[in-house]
Order: C-alpha cells, then structure tokens, then sequence
C-alpha cells in the first residue's frame, strides 16, 4: 500500500510569529543555537493507488488544490511503500 | 432587493446579520444553507462570520467546495454584490474572489474588541454613501486575521485601489498601535477588480445600533440600500 507524506509549511517570506514564539523559548531553555523554527502541518495519506507515478500526480494535484494554500504556503511530499 | 444570509456548519454571525435586515433596516432577506446550488432571486450575498467546517485545515479551506459556493462564485463573476465578514472574508480568499489569505495573528491570541477602520475607497457599492476618509467604530472577533499577500498582489491592490478599509486610529491615523493582528500596511478590507466583492475582518453586522455601541456598521448595508444596483 502506498502512504503519502506531507508536509505544509509557511512561505519564507511569510512571517510566522508561532515560529519565532517557539524559537525564543527554545533560547530560554538553553538551546541558544536554534536560528530559525518554522511550525507546519504534517499530513499522512493511504492510498488506494498502486503505482507511485501516478499517487505523485494526485497528491501533487491534492496539495495544489486543497492541502496546502500557494498564496502563503509551501509543500513538499513523498510517496512511499508501507505495509497493508 | 433582497440580501441573502450564507449559513456553512459552524457560521455563528447570521443570526446578527438577519436581525439587522430584520429589525434594523426592515429590508427583505433570506438565509441560503450551504447545500444549495441557487442564489436565484438574492440581489446580494453575505458570507457571516464563526468557524465554518470547524476552520479545518485552514479557514475557509473547506467551506469554499460547499456547494453553494459554485452559485456564489458566478454571482460575483457576473458583477453581483458580495460582502463577507471575518471568516467570510477567510472563505471569499480561499475561493479565490478576493487575493491574499490570512493568516494567525501576529499576537497570537484571540483579538475581540472595539476598533476603528479608515474608508479608503468610496467607489465599491458598498462604502458609496460613507463620507472621504470616514472613520468606523466597529468590533472585531478574530484569531486569524492577519492580511498577508505577496509583494505583487499588493502592489496590485494599492494601484488598482483595492484597498478599502485600513485600521486606524479613532482620529484616521494609521499606525502600528491601531493594527490589531500585524496585517500588512493595516489593511482591514479589501475589493475585488471589479469591486463588487468586498471582504474585511471586522463585523458591521455587530455595529448597526447605537444600543450596542456604535451603528457606524450601517453604512455597508446603506450604500447598498441607496438606490439602483450597480450591475
């Protein structure tokens, strides 16, 4: 079976102050060396669909119309065998 | 002329909208569930505010694939009025008729209180009768109502005069301190190229009675009540 791994993330242009919020407390913690946090959404996918070729172009397709918002968003995915 | 009052699962503002139409202005309205496929004898459609499909995913992500939202969209796409407020606004960006999204605001707390918007614009069907620069005493209840757009898109808003409400001051300042959630350049509304969609975060609806406050909210409703439709 064929699970999809998504990933949503805000733009790099895009300031994301639940980022910068986490960040600094992370500082405060005692882990001063973290430069940059950004906070996502992580989304995981079974499919029905057997070949990976095409599982690529429905969650791409997924992404671009639903999943993940172009105007703000990023997304990176991946496309992997798991057990049934 | 007959204003037709969205209800998506999860909208909790309609019934503020209706008992405005109702009550205050006395005019003719309707509420359109979500399910529906017809926005047949509406003269103008409101997107009201709450959490619709429970801001799943993002807000307004889900509510623009409800159904009536194929209706809506060619509505406006044929030059009908379309205003939404707050998550309405959330939902006309997801769907598209307005550029832009928005996003957490920058406080990251829940922003609900008074705030004053400046009338950029007078010539959207909507703010035509408010006076140039006219100031609005109007409430806010949001948790994501940050306006964010790419650098073009923005651009585009400010020379195509998109932009029509920005936070301000109770005087018409714009500063920092009058923004609420870190929205670009203060922006609280915009329109449409063809102006006939407008989107702001604030709640004329919760506005239009001086019982409650302020009825500067009225003037949204009243540019529209002012005579012929401009279709």
């Amino acid at each position: 079976m064929l699970e999809a791994q998504i990933h949503v993330t805000l733009k790099k242009s895009v300031l994301d102050p639940q980022g910068d919020t986490v960040r600094s407390a992370l500082a405060t913690l005692g882990f001063p060396g973290v430069t940059d946090c950004r906070i996502g959404k992580f989304m995981l996918l079974r499919l029905a669909e057997q070949d990976p070729a095409k599982a690529k172009t429905q969650v791409d397709e997924m992404c671009r119309k639903l999943l993940a918002n172009p105007v703000i968003e990023d997304y990176v995915f991946r496309i992997t065998e798991v057990a049934g | 002329m007959k204003w037709g009052v969205l209800i998506f699962p999860g909208t909790w503002s309609h019934q503020d909208f209706a008992h405005v139409f109702q009550d205050v202005l006395q005019v003719e309205w309707g509420y359109l569930w979500h399910k529906e496929t017809s926005v047949a004898g509406y003269d103008c459609l409101i997107l009201p505010g709450g959490f619709a499909h429970g801001d799943y995913l993002r807000c307004g992500a889900i509510a623009r694939f409800s159904p009536i939202m194929d209706a809506v969209v060619r509505f406006a796409r044929n030059g009908g009025p379309v205003m939404g407020s707050c998550n309405g606004f959330q939902i006309l960006c997801e769907a598209g008729l307005l550029p832009g999204a928005l996003l957490r605001n920058d406080s990251l707390q829940y922003r609900c209180r008074w705030v004053h918007i400046r009338t950029e614009r007078r010539d959207t069907p909507f703010t035509r009768t408010s006076r140039p620069g006219q100031v609005l005493k109007i409430p806010i209840s949001h948790g994501e109502g940050r306006y964010s757009a790419p650098p073009q898109t923005l651009a585009k808003l400010r020379s195509n005069g998109q932009i029509v409400f920005r936070y301000a001051t109770p005087d018409g300042q714009i500063t920092d301190e009058a923004n609420p959630n870190g929205s670009l350049e203060n922006i609280a509304g915009i329109c449409n190229e063809g102006r006939n969609v407008l989107g702001l975060m604030p709640h004329p609806e919760r506005a239009s009675e001086t019982l409650l406050g302020s009825e500067d909210g009225r003037v949204l409703f009243e540019g529209l009540l002012a005579g012929a439709l401009p279709r």
